[in-house]
């Protein structure tokens, strides 16, 4: 859905307890949550919203493994192809000297990977804005949202009567 | 996740926060024009830094023979000065990925601050091997880059290079940790904002809105985070000893230096972060989030620490007599009799005499005990460095070419301009930033905050939400008994 065309009806919940206990309530009825926001990471949400484990810690292992051969055939190739030099008397091939380097950008690029792959499938980074649907999520609201693209007033209501009863504390609608 | 009420475990959020207070009393500081006395501070520190870039200036102007150094003396304050910088640098990232791993709720209260002193103190001392090559205009030539000498590439083979990497690795990774954690503060601080300011915030908050499913990455992209800072901040301490250690001099050349220096780094780091946290609690009325137990757990971190460095002075001097090796022999002997006693002396005093008065409970737990120490823990971390390296220099193998050195004013100002230079960093951070992490303040307060454990917890106030009948938690509302006692 483009931006500034998705219709969203919210609940805003005091706590995150009730907001829990709200998702559990919709996912009983089957109904079709679009997001939860939260101003904090909220523990038990992801399996009751089905959300699957983050892969993003095997993406790191893939950008660490990366940066450990970089490093190392680098380091390899300069000292044995390139220009071959003897240090102290040592092998040109001195592979425990290799390991701190290897170590560090192993480190490096399995950092610098996750903390960008992380910030692009989130969508987010410099010069993003995104429409939010109430200033107080960040501060103390938690948010349970529903789009209601193509819904009918009958379904907007039942909606609404549904957030009353799970006890929000306010409900608010906005296209985004 | 619902909530535990426990009479047992120690608040870490005293005053009956609620989610609302808490962004009230993190945010408001970035929200108020300075006070006198940040705006004092903040000119000392600006004119400190000044005379700093001034000295440097001199320095690059007129050569490094504005210096001390001799042929003998190769390495004074410049790498004393980045060795404790360095040092006080692996507190935060302690704080925030090691107790981060380790579940230590109250991390929380201290980790945004530790981490900004963490890279602002590499900042400091990053600055010294910049300079004190003397031709600071190539100091470019440290990196491997394809250059038309050759390309000839850089050794990497040498410890100093190791050295280049680990520390550029410990800033970008750092940086980007703290930065990450960052992004929901500013997003709380955005959504309070309005104008200018707003769109500032709007800019530095990446557009975060706080969506389940990005919670969850964040979440899962801190622990690996942590996950990785812990082995990096070892092996940064670690190769910044093997600078020392892979070297052929007497009194260098131990194989206990990287556990002891980062033993070192981290109890000098702590003091750092408590030097820090005390003023800032004052001066910012954080009271509440950074409690007494806060800057008792750094000091029982700091005693462990502490010790930990004064069994590897012990165990040096030990192994120095049972070596047998005479050079080796003299060179303790000479550190703690020879012409730089006094600094020897004034590390032993401050290192491993001083956190020894934190075995009592009370000492541990006295804001002005605690300020005092942390202050003398750093004077003798700084110590530590010095005689390390000026003393070990100072009497080598031939005795014609034993030498004494003393900076000279440009060596001072620089090292003043770098504490200038840490000091307005952190000014300014305190005044863009909230200085405690507010979403993860908000996590812990159902497990931290003294409504619900401590001796002020409600008992009785399971409070069944039965807005449905099929509800699973229990809660509290914490509205039920506004007038509970505040400590």
């Amino acid at each position: 859905m483009k931006k500034g065309h998705t219709e969203v009806l919210y609940g805003l919940y005091n706590d995150e307890e009730i907001l829990l206990d709200a998702v559990r309530q919709a996912k009983k009825e089957h109904l079709d949550i679009m997001d939860v926001f939260t101003p904090f990471p909220i523990h038990g949400l992801d399996p009751i919203l089905g959300l699957a484990e983050s892969r993003l810690h095997q993406a790191g292992f893939v950008y660490g493994a990366t940066g450990t051969c970089t490093a190392f055939l680098f380091m390899t190739w300069v000292f044995t192809r390139d220009w071959p030099i003897i240090f102290g008397g040592k092998p040109y091939w001195s592979v425990p000297a290799f390991i701190p380097i290897t170590f560090e950008l192993t480190v490096l690029f399995a950092a610098i990977g996750m903390v960008v792959s992380f910030y692009i499938i989130c969508g987010l980074g410099p010069g993003v804005t995104n429409e939010v649907l109430d200033d107080r999520i960040t501060d103390d609201k938690f948010c349970l949202a529903f789009q209601t693209n193509g819904y009918s007033e009958d379904q907007i209501d039942k909606l609404k009567s549904f957030l009353t009863s799970t006890g929000v504390e306010e409900i608010g609608a906005k296209v985004i | 996740m619902s909530a535990i009420v426990s009479p047992v475990r120690k608040p870490l959020i005293t005053g009956n926060k609620t989610y609302h207070q808490i962004t009230e009393d993190l945010i408001s500081p970035t929200e108020k024009t300075p006070n006198a006395l940040w705006v004092i501070t903040f000119l000392m520190s600006i004119s400190l830094l000044g005379f700093g870039l001034f000295c440097i200036a001199w320095t690059i102007w007129n050569g490094i023979g504005t210096w001390n150094l001799n042929r003998t003396i190769g390495w004074g304050w410049d790498i004393t000065n980045f060795v404790w910088w360095i040092g006080i640098g692996h507190a935060g990232t302690l704080i925030s990925a090691i107790l981060l791993l380790f579940r230590q709720k109250w991390r929380t209260g201290v980790n945004r601050a530790a981490e900004a002193m963490t890279i602002f103190a590499v900042i400091c001392a990053a600055l010294f091997p910049g300079i004190h090559v003397g031709r600071a205009w190539v100091v470019f030539y440290f990196f491997p880059y394809p250059n038309t000498r050759g390309p000839l590439w850089v050794n990497f083979n040498s410890p100093l290079l190791w050295d280049l990497f680990a520390i550029s690795t410990y800033f970008t990774v750092s940086l980007l940790f703290w930065y990450l954690g960052l992004v929901p503060d500013f997003a709380t601080v955005r959504d309070r904002a309005t104008g200018f300011r707003k769109s500032i915030y709007s800019f530095l908050a990446f557009g975060w809105t706080g969506k389940a499913k990005h919670w969850q990455r964040w979440e899962s992209l801190s622990l690996v985070l942590a996950g990785l800072a812990t082995p990096l901040v070892l092996s940064v301490h670690t190769i910044v000893s093997f600078d020392f250690a892979t070297s052929v001099i007497p009194g260098w050349h131990t194989t206990i230096f990287p556990p002891y220096f980062v033993a070192g780094a981290i109890f000098s780091g702590f003091a750092m972060v408590l030097t820090l946290m005390i003023i800032t609690r004052k001066v910012l009325s954080l009271e509440d989030y950074i409690t007494i137990e806060h800057v008792e757990s750094m000091n029982k971190v700091i005693l462990v620490t502490g010790t930990m460095v004064g069994v590897a002075y012990l165990t040096e001097l030990f192994i120095a007599w049972y070596s047998g090796y005479i050079y080796e022999q003299f060179a303790f002997f000479n550190r703690a009799l020879g012409s730089y006693w006094w600094s020897y002396f004034g590390m032993m005093f401050c290192n491993v005499l001083s956190p020894q008065f934190f075995w009592s409970r009370k000492i541990r737990r006295s804001i002005t005990w605690t300020f005092f120490l942390s202050i003398v823990v750093n004077i003798g971390m700084w110590f530590e460095r010095f005689v390390i390296i000026a003393t070990t220099l100072a009497r080598d193998y031939l005795p014609s070419s034993w030498s004494y050195y003393t900076p000279t004013w440009v060596e001072i100002g620089i090292y003043l301009g770098t504490i200038g230079l840490f000091f307005t960093l952190y000014l300014g951070f305190t005044r863009v930033a909230p200085v405690v992490a507010v979403a993860e303040i908000k996590s812990i307060l159902k497990t931290g905050g003294d409504q619900y454990v401590g001796e002020n917890a409600k008992h009785h106030h399971h409070v069944k939400h039965d807005v449905n009948e099929h509800a699973a938690g229990t809660s509290i509302d914490i509205d039920e008994n506004p007038d509970t006692k505040i400590k």
